[in-house]
């Protein structure tokens, strides 16, 4: 059985969607802005609303209750907001040992934690919302271009540690413009093309 | 001592400081005078009509005719609620919201006043009612109001943080609750205020208006204690529901934000 499945999910704006994804598979989405990758995305993590069915590991979204199945499902849009004063500030005290762990994994020094978030860099910041998703251990991560403000070293190490994670068994539909990345991360590869979403033969 | 009735010349006499109000608005060019003088007319206006309406009131002395008063009040006090804040929910959502919000505070204390405190016989005596729920009344809308704006203008601002708190797996009310405990305690402040104030820097209407009217002054005292209380728990009372009742109504079932419920105002 497919980690999760999607079925004529659809809302005024986008769709009907269709497709599986595998547990450690990563699926990737490109397309021009405006196209409705983020839409999509949002319809997935149920913070828009929409029809149709979408379950994981055989469980009906709708037999779940919101917020549970969004710790399962974490969307991460491509400018991630923060709502406390330090980075440190929104993790868990339970999230503290995977965060820790996270963090040389991303060349991010452990002291960012109690810097002020407005003081951190646009880069850090981003990897340090990816951390943010991951500490969560979801079961499917939606990235909506998590590498966009990187410098090419941290690519490199954001994409070797998403590897890890589908290595690990975590699936992650992902939104990027780059060939490259979708190529190094993807086992699937979709265009998302006037809210229309169709497979890229590989 | 019997108390000294301003006159029509009086008030005409009184009158001309709004006048010179409006000359200063038309010095500074600040195009107020207008709006100065037509909103002193409808002052003067309404305030007559509600004399005359007082009086008749007063008059029947009958529970229906002070159960219409009260309501058409209330009526009134809830349009204000939802047509102040600088965002109002679409459709009848917001009418209704401020008028339980409104309603249930302002019936409860005054009902709570009449019932133990007061009680007037008749309970429906409407000398006592009518002012009551009209004091109420304007301080719950304003606590409702304030507390209302700050929400819905804070649920708009903050969009992209209480979402990125959402979409990590947190509820709705996890999600807003910085946001309701803020607008709860900016709808309390002007009735803290009031309180820490009363006597020594402002001396307050209802009592103010007694003692005019030749009231011995610990007596209108007393009753602008009493008055204070249940102004600020009709306040408490009224922010709370109402702000409680806008993050239901701005979310829904599933969780999620519903912003496109809320209208800005232009």
């Amino acid at each position: 059985m497919a980690r999760l499945q999607v079925r004529n999910l659809q809302s005024p704006l986008a769709g009907p969607y269709s497709f599986d994804l595998d547990a450690g598979h990563c699926l990737t989405i490109s397309g021009p802005s405006g196209a409705g990758k983020s839409l999509l995305l949002r319809m997935l993590c149920d913070l828009d609303p929409n029809s149709g069915d979408a379950l994981l590991d055989g469980t009906a979204r709708a037999d779940m209750h919101a917020p549970a199945w969004r710790a399962k499902v974490v969307y991460q849009p491509a400018e991630p907001a923060w709502w406390l004063p330090t980075a440190g500030e929104h993790f868990k005290p339970g999230q503290m040992p995977r965060v820790q762990a996270l963090l040389p994994q991303l060349n991010l020094s452990p002291s960012l934690l109690s810097t002020e978030v407005g003081r951190l860099s646009t880069g850090e910041r981003q990897r340090m919302a990816l951390i943010r998703s991951l500490a969560c251990a979801p079961r499917v991560l939606l990235l909506d271009e998590p590498t966009a403000a990187l410098d090419p070293e941290s690519v490199a190490a954001t994409e070797r540690l998403l590897q890890k994670e589908l290595a690990a068994g975590l699936s992650i539909i992902l939104v990027t413009h780059s060939e490259a990345q979708a190529n190094t991360l993807g086992q699937r590869r979709m265009l998302m093309r006037d809210r229309k979403l169709e497979e890229v033969s590989t | 001592m019997t108390p000294v009735q301003p006159g029509a010349a009086d008030l005409a006499i009184a009158s001309t400081l709004v006048v010179l109000n409006a000359g200063i608005s038309a010095y500074l060019g600040l195009h107020m005078q207008g709006k100065m003088l037509w909103s002193a007319v409808r002052m003067v206006v309404q305030l007559l009509l509600v004399g005359l309406v007082l009086r008749c009131v007063f008059a029947l002395a009958s529970p229906a005719a002070t159960l219409a008063v009260a309501f058409l009040m209330i009526a009134a006090a809830a349009r204000e609620v939802a047509m102040r804040p600088s965002h109002s929910l679409r459709g009848w959502n917001g009418v209704w919201l401020s008028a339980i919000s409104v309603g249930l505070s302002s019936i409860a204390t005054v009902v709570l006043a009449l019932l133990t405190v007061l009680h007037p016989t008749p309970w429906y005596q409407p000398q006592y009612a009518v002012p009551l729920i009209g004091i109420v009344l304007g301080n719950v809308l304003n606590s409702a109001s304030i507390g209302l704006d700050t929400f819905y203008g804070g649920a708009v601002n903050a969009r992209t943080a209480i979402e990125a708190q959402l979409v990590l797996g947190a509820t709705r009310n996890e999600a807003l609750k910085p946001l309701i405990r803020d607008s709860v305690r900016k709808g309390l402040i002007p009735i803290i205020n009031q309180m820490s104030a009363a006597g020594i820097i402002t001396l307050p209407g209802i009592m103010t208006g007694q003692i005019l009217a030749g009231m011995d002054p610990m007596d209108a005292v007393r009753y602008q204690i009493l008055l204070m209380f249940l102004l600020a728990g009709g306040s408490g009372i009224s922010v709370t529901l109402a702000v409680y009742l806008a993050a239901r109504s701005i979310t829904d079932e599933r969780h999620r934000l519903r912003l496109e419920r809320l209208s800005k105002r232009a």
